[in-house]
């Protein structure tokens, strides 16, 4: 048993925190929020000088070989920083899924332009009938020569505004919601066919809806066994949610951090209110429920390589309900006890506060996953 | 004991039941059903609608425009334009200001305000809160020093809602450096076009403009704007502040919400059956309207009480109705915003001149998540949460 981190993993720890203490101080994140992609170009290039891009993947096809501790250390640190970066979107997700799915050849020819920072993904699998429900795709791949063509309509692709090609989920075979007969297609999001409408979240970060009528894909795009993507996408979308987890960490100990220290300062009744022990009561409640959510945070790292798809399904349940459960007291209570300021889109607190809210939406919210923890007969064998 | 209503009573809330089905204007209805902002056009429309009907303002003594009603009556009206659901009568005015008008104001100040209020040609705001007197409002700092026949007023006010719409504030101003704290603080009526006012906006989370700073640079006031007497200024706030008692837990519109929430959740679907028919889902709303049917009878006991109480100093038990009304409101937009699911997280869409874009996501999104962002106020204005339970150990328990 050992919670430490390593001497490497402590160095990048260190490094990221500079990199954003740095450059990714709340005023210039809001400041990034502005640029047309929503998201700092040069920031990204920072990334990629710091092997940040590269870090899921094997070295020899370009990346630095390092696991879900690296990926947690760095989402935590993005999201002490509220990073606006496609960062899940292209490493954590669509990389994953290369990583999971992709050939040698594509992966070779991938990966370099990903770590080097000049490739950009995002990975189209939600639809709006669908909610969470990762085998309701009703997008279609139909075979046409070597090739295939795609018809449907993506919604919510995180960073699909800004991606140069996307991973598209759609069903070769089968109906809906049917676990198998869904494949993987690499998309240019440029390809004849393809129509992106880009917006802001409601968390400041940015979305697409994609529309794909008669996208032709060719042979060496398609991901994986088309037809056998679902334990690929939900293995994926299970490092996502415990990559979220890490990255809700750092958000809410920012919250966390602020509110003590409006405690500490805020003075009214001739006293500071951090001396009235209702907002002490309140500020260790805060506590308790981050140092839970760190704690499970820790548990889908370790468990999202899990071979057993069911118990890492599960894991990632659990640390999905402790998270928003968490976030919601954390960040309901940080606007609580700022008062007024805290209600201010100039202050910093409250866009933490859509950012959690936002990672608990993301790949279903606590109470779905506390639902699905619960038919799955939860964590204590009985 | 007996807790129907009796015929006069039913028949009464059916008469203002057809009256707002009626009134109501459709584009306002729609945009409060939706859960969108109100222009001021809407109030101001609707407001002047109700004072032609002689119901802007009920709860006033029948010489100012009152209409009369028991206690019984005031609450079936509020509940049914809540449920309807209607815009309110501009608080800032018709609940805070008029009232105390009418208990300290000079017969000048009356006549020459209180009609305006009702038919809303004056839009008033609430010039208490300071950047440095919040729930501490007796700390307060802008200051009124008397000047031949003028008061000459300088500081700032901070969260004044929809100031920039206003005509007027009402303010809490020191008089008296020396006093105590809450000794030295009168109540006066300032101009919103007077020299020296600046309004700055403050945008809230979730994106809107209903707050601003309003700073005061050597502001000159005419006396004769100063209610009931100087430095007394402490008691007629506290008056205000405890005014509402019924109304004030929201009661309609949870209801009106909850009932919305279960219309949208028989639409929204999770995979081959709506929401609504998902169990834990329903077993979560179903708490929600227990708690607001307890809340409902607690705010009725507390009516019913009123009809006996001879004093007319602020009911401790709407406290109570507070702080449970908005843990009630902001249960409900948690519930809607996971309802809406994956779209919740669209940004709403500025409606572009002339466009003729779809919303992003089912349209009833987008009002959802920047609702429940901005919900959040409602344990904070008016009194905090925890300032409320404050009052409760306070004065009901005597702790
Ligand atoms: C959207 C919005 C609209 C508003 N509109 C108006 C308006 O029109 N006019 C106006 O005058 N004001 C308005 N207000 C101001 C509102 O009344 C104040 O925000 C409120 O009184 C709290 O004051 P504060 O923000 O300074 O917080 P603080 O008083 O600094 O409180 C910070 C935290 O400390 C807690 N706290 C403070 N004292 C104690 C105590 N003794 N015991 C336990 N906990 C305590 C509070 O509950 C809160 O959680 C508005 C506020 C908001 C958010």
């Amino acid at each position: 048993m050992d919670f430490d981190l390593s001497e490497e993993q402590r160095l990048l720890k260190d490094s990221v925190e500079r990199l954003l203490g740095d450059h990714g101080s709340f005023e210039r994140r809001q400041a990034h929020a502005r640029e047309p992609d929503g998201w700092s170009r040069r920031l990204w290039a920072r990334y990629a000088e710091l092997g940040l891009l590269g870090l899921p993947f094997e070295e020899r096809h370009g990346g630095l070989g390092a696991g879900p501790v690296e990926t947690m250390v760095v989402m935590e640190a993005l999201g002490r920083a509220l990073a606006l970066e496609p960062y899940l979107a292209t490493v954590v997700l669509a990389g994953g899924l290369i990583r999971h799915a992709g050939s040698d050849r594509q992966k070779s020819s991938l990966v370099p332009k990903i770590a080097g920072g000049s490739l950009i993904l995002a990975f189209a699998q939600g639809e709006r009938q669908a909610r969470y429900d990762l085998a309701d795709v009703a997008t279609t791949a139909r075979k046409d020569g070597d090739g295939w063509v795609l018809d449907g309509e993506k919604g919510v692709a995180l960073h699909g505004d800004s991606a140069d090609r996307l991973i598209v989920s759609a069903r070769v075979a089968g109906t809906r919601r049917e676990r198998a007969g869904i494949g993987l297609f690499l998309v240019d999001a440029t390809a004849l066919g393809v129509t992106r409408r880009g917006y802001p979240t409601v968390d400041g970060l940015r979305a697409a809806e994609i529309a794909l009528s008669g996208v032709r894909v060719d042979a060496h795009d398609v991901l994986g066994d088309p037809g056998k993507a679902l334990p690929v996408i939900e293995l994926v979308v299970d490092e996502a949610i415990a990559a979220l987890a890490a990255e809700s960490i750092g958000v809410m100990a920012v919250m966390h951090e602020a509110t003590v220290e409006y405690l500490k300062t805020r003075k009214q009744f001739g006293a500071t209110i951090g001396s009235f022990q209702v907002l002490q009561h309140r500020a260790v409640d805060m506590l308790m429920a981050l140092e839970q959510a760190r704690s499970m945070a820790l548990f889908a790292t370790m468990m999202v390589t899990e071979p057993n798809a069911g118990e890492r399904r599960k894991a990632m349940a659990a640390t999905k309900v402790q998270i928003g459960r968490s976030g919601k007291l954390i960040g309901q209570q940080a606007i609580q006890l700022h008062g007024g300021i805290g209600m201010t889109e100039a202050y910093k607190v409250g866009h933490y506060f859509k950012r959690m809210t936002m990672i608990d939406i993301l790949f279903g919210p606590a109470e779905h996953h506390l639902t699905a923890l619960a038919r799955a007969d939860g964590l204590i064998e009985a | 004991m007996d807790l129907r209503f009796t015929p006069d009573e039913i028949a009464f809330r059916d008469e203002v039941r057809a009256f707002f089905r009626s009134s109501v204007p459709d584009g306002v209805r729609r945009k409060m059903i939706d859960g969108r902002h109100l222009a001021k056009e809407d109030f101001v429309v609707w407001q002047r609608l109700l004072n032609a009907r002689g119901w802007a303002v009920p709860h006033w003594p029948v010489e100012w425009g009152g209409t009369g009603w028991s206690p019984v009556q005031q609450y079936l009206f509020l509940d049914e334009m809540q449920q309807a659901p209607a815009p309110p009568p501009l608080a800032f005015g018709v609940n805070m200001l008029g009232p105390v008008l009418i208990a300290f104001g000079s017969e000048a100040q009356k006549r020459r305000f209180l009609p305006r209020i009702a038919n809303i040609d004056d839009w008033w705001c609430q010039g208490f809160s300071e950047p440095g007197a919040g729930s501490d409002l007796a700390s307060l700092r802008t200051s009124a020093k008397r000047d031949g026949d003028h008061y000459v007023v300088n500081g700032q006010k901070t969260w004044t809602t929809l100031a920039q719409h206003a005509d007027w504030i009402f303010c809490l101003v020191r008089t008296d450096p020396q006093a105590k704290k809450q000794q030295g603080i009168s109540f006066l009526l300032i101009d919103m076009k007077s020299k020296g006012i600046t309004v700055r906006p403050i945008v809230t989370i979730d994106g809107s403009r209903e707050i601003n700073e309003v700073f005061f640079d050597d502001v000159r006031v005419p006396v004769e704007n100063l209610v009931g007497e100087e430095n007394k200024g402490w008691d007629y706030a506290k008056f205000l502040l405890g005014n509402e008692r019924v109304g004030i837990a929201r009661v309609g519109v949870s209801k009106e919400r909850v009932r919305r929430l279960k219309q949208l959740a028989a639409l929204e679907r999770d995979g081959d059956r709506p929401m609504i028919e998902d169990e834990r889902f329903r077993e979560r709303i179903a708490l929600v309207e227990v708690e607001l049917k307890a809340l409902e009878i607690t705010q009725l006991r507390v009516v019913a009480a009123e009809r006996s109480r001879t004093d007319k100093r602020p009911d401790p038990a709407s406290s109570i109705l507070k702080i449970k009304g908005s843990e009630i409101q902001q249960a409900v937009t948690e519930l809607a915003l996971e309802l809406v699911g994956p779209y919740a997280m669209p940004a709403p869409q500025e409606p572009d001149e002339g466009s003729n874009e779809p919303p992003i996501g089912p349209d009833w999104a987008g009002s959802v998540a920047p609702t429940y962002f901005n919900w959040r106020k409602i344990s904070i204005y008016g009194g905090s949460n925890e300032i409320q339970k404050n009052i409760i150990a306070k004065a009901i328990l005597g702790l």
